[in-house]
């Protein structure tokens, strides 16, 4: 046991053995159950379940209102991270205090800001009795009325940017923090006034943190589900909103499992498109 | 091209005072060393001169032109930065072009500077290279590269050669030499090695604790250190020192009475470079502790009177632990400084021509 535990060659699989064995036992497992539930029936190997989730009226709708979200949403959150973090980074005095308020958000439950928004957007919500007060509208208006699907495609880009840009913006200023400053002042010496310097130095640097950021957020926003379900209901379809739909108000877990692959395919479509987008090629031997 | 005429500037982080009035004139084409060991605000005088750092006070003069208020990109100079900052995402060429790009010079043009400064420093064959795939002494290449193809007014280097192995270091020195003989680049260079600084500088600026307590050719800060801090920091090993009483018009040093000592001041200390000393009939008498042989010399250090006491000697001379050695300053050499205020007095003998001034 002291000569398997000193072996270099055989210590560090028995240091990961317990996280494999947590993965396989909480992870793959389920995981191989979702697969199996998918593509098989009574009878065997089927795609019969993949046929009645597509013909359903409303998994096109789901589809485009996710990716929808998706496209919107995570630029926005980009980019406005990218401002936060710049700004945040060439604070001297207060910096620790204005990186916690920005990342307040972060704290708060998905469902928790889906029921902040409501509150706020609702007919008798915050927004509509300011409104209101100033004597701007005449009386209540519903912002989230179920017939205005672009109206309620914007609470939710709103509320999702509200509640998930902060994560962006701790991976990215953590990012900034490993540039060492003299290629910033490299440039600055050698000519680049301050946007140059951002968008020729600062960031292609940030690259290994955009690209994190971007897998992550993207991952998240095709599991977009309890903002949704609290702004639109079922007036906004969504891929995970219809998986849940499924499993639990329709019982068919078949149909459910189907829908959890297709958004597993399309993550893993994006993480690899993203791995491979932003890939360091600069390391590469030369020509 | 241009002349940089620093004056009076101070500049305080906080309580600390890491520049103390600083003053110092560079003459159109020459090239200066910032010479001070850590902390002695070599690095930040190089930043303010640059613009990277703001003065608490005084001015910083550029060409004849106040560059206080200009951001860096203003002042016509190049910097060669200790880590290089070779961008990582971009070729060698379009590191070395960067600053003429940012000119928006036409691309023809950048490539002839570009192919021109990489044939000074035999890096051609790297341009389509990326940092990551260079090895450190390229990468300075590419540093200096980069700074000498815009053709700055002024060069400033920061410690560039800190980050070498010992015999790239020597190598890469006699290169810039060359290189920026040719150039005619008016140039700071910063750095704590003396050797460095001695084999670039046409004047050495040496530093402590934020002054500047000497500026002269090497020779002269090496045979006229202006303070006993100088001549302790120059030299290796460092000057001796020792300490003087007054007897008449002389002075007694470990028992060997020198005749005539400088009248002025209090207390006085003496000093002696470890190469300015040779085998006497009369002197200083002390036991030999140690001797190490350094191939064309040796090293011996003797206990003279309670305090260690270092001679270059030659390698002819044999000599042994224990034995009783007798030396004698060479003529000239001896030095005399304030024992308080550390400055340095006037020499016991005829004083030499100061060489390269």
């Amino acid at each position: 046991m002291q000569r398997l535990l000193s072996s270099q060659k055989v210590l560090p699989y028995l240091l990961i053995l317990p996280a494999s064995l947590f993965l396989a036992a909480f992870f793959f497992v389920p995981f191989v159950q979702v697969v199996l539930e998918a593509f098989t029936s009574d009878e065997g190997f089927t795609l019969a379940h993949f046929r009645t989730m597509a013909d359903d009226w409303k998994f096109m709708p789901a589809l485009s209102n996710t990716l929808g979200l998706a496209l919107v949403v995570v630029p926005i959150q980009i980019t406005l991270a990218l401002v936060m973090a710049s700004l945040v980074t060439r604070l001297r005095r207060g910096r620790d205090v204005v990186l916690y308020v920005f990342t307040i958000p972060l704290g708060i439950s998905d469902l928790a800001a889906g029921l902040i928004w409501f509150a706020l957007l609702e007919q008798n919500g915050f927004l509509n009795s300011i409104l209101y007060g100033l004597g701007v509208i005449p009386g209540p208006q519903n912002l989230l009325d179920y017939r205005n699907t672009a109206g309620l495609f914007v609470a939710v880009v709103v509320a999702e940017v509200w509640r998930a840009t902060a994560i962006v913006l701790v991976i990215l200023v953590a990012g900034l923090g490993l540039i060492p400053k003299e290629y910033d002042e490299a440039a600055e010496v050698f000519g680049a006034g301050p946007l140059k310097r951002f968008f020729l130095i600062t960031l292609p640097l940030l690259r290994p943190s955009l690209q994190t950021a971007l897998i992550l957020r993207t991952i998240l926003a095709f599991e977009v589900f309890a903002v949704v379900a609290v702004l639109a209901g079922n007036n906004l379809p969504v891929l995970m909103g219809e998986t849940y739909s499924w499993q639990f108000d329709l019982q068919d877990h078949k149909v459910a499992s189907a829908y959890a692959i297709v958004i597993l395919a399309i993550s893993l479509a994006f993480t690899v498109f993203f791995l491979w987008a932003l890939h360091d090629r600069t390391r590469e031997a030369a020509a | 091209m241009a002349d940089i005429d620093i004056r009076q500037v101070a500049k305080r982080f906080g309580s600390h005072q890491a520049l103390h009035a600083v003053d110092l004139t560079v003459a159109d084409g020459e090239f200066v060393v910032l010479l001070g060991a850590s902390g002695s605000g070599k690095t930040t005088l190089l930043r303010i001169i640059a613009g990277l750092e703001t003065a608490s006070e005084g001015t910083v003069s550029i060409g004849g032109r106040r560059v206080d208020d200009l951001p860096p990109r203003r002042r016509g100079i190049a910097m060669v930065f200790q880590n290089y900052a070779v961008f990582p995402h971009m070729t060698v060429f379009d590191n070395i072009g960067f600053g003429l790009a940012m000119q928006k010079m036409p691309a023809a043009e950048i490539e002839r500077k570009v192919r021109r400064v990489a044939g000074m420093l035999h890096i051609e064959e790297l341009l389509k290279r990326y940092s990551g795939q260079l090895s450190g002494g390229q990468r300075q290449r590419v540093a200096v590269a980069r700074a000498l193809a815009v053709e700055p007014a002024v060069l400033l280097m920061d410690e560039p050669l800190s980050n070498l192995d010992a015999l790239l270091r020597l190598e890469m020195r006699a290169e810039l030499k060359g290189v920026l003989q040719e150039s005619r680049t008016t140039t700071i260079y910063v750095t704590h090695d003396q050797v460095e600084a001695m084999s670039l500088a046409d004047r050495i600026a040496v530093m402590h604790e934020g002054r500047i307590v000497q500026a002269a050719p090497a020779p002269e800060v090496y045979h006229h250190p202006a303070t006993r801090f100088v001549g302790g920091f120059i030299g290796n090993p460092p000057m001796n020192f020792l300490p003087a009483s007054r007897e008449g018009e002389g002075a007694r040093v470990a028992g060997h009475l020198f005749r005539d000592a400088p009248a002025s001041g209090g207390a006085l200390a003496f000093g002696i470079r470890p190469e300015d000393l040779a085998p006497a009939g009369e002197g200083f008498a002390g036991r030999v502790k140690v001797v190490e042989p350094l191939g064309p010399h040796q090293l011996v250090t003797m206990d003279l009177a309670g305090h260690l006491f270092r001679a270059v000697l030659d390698n002819d001379l044999a000599v042994r632990p224990g034995e009783t050695l007798v030396l004698a300053p060479r003529p000239g050499r001896a030095r005399w400084f304030d024992a308080d205020s550390g400055a340095s007095l006037a020499e016991i003998t005829q004083p030499e021509p100061v060489t390269g001034a």
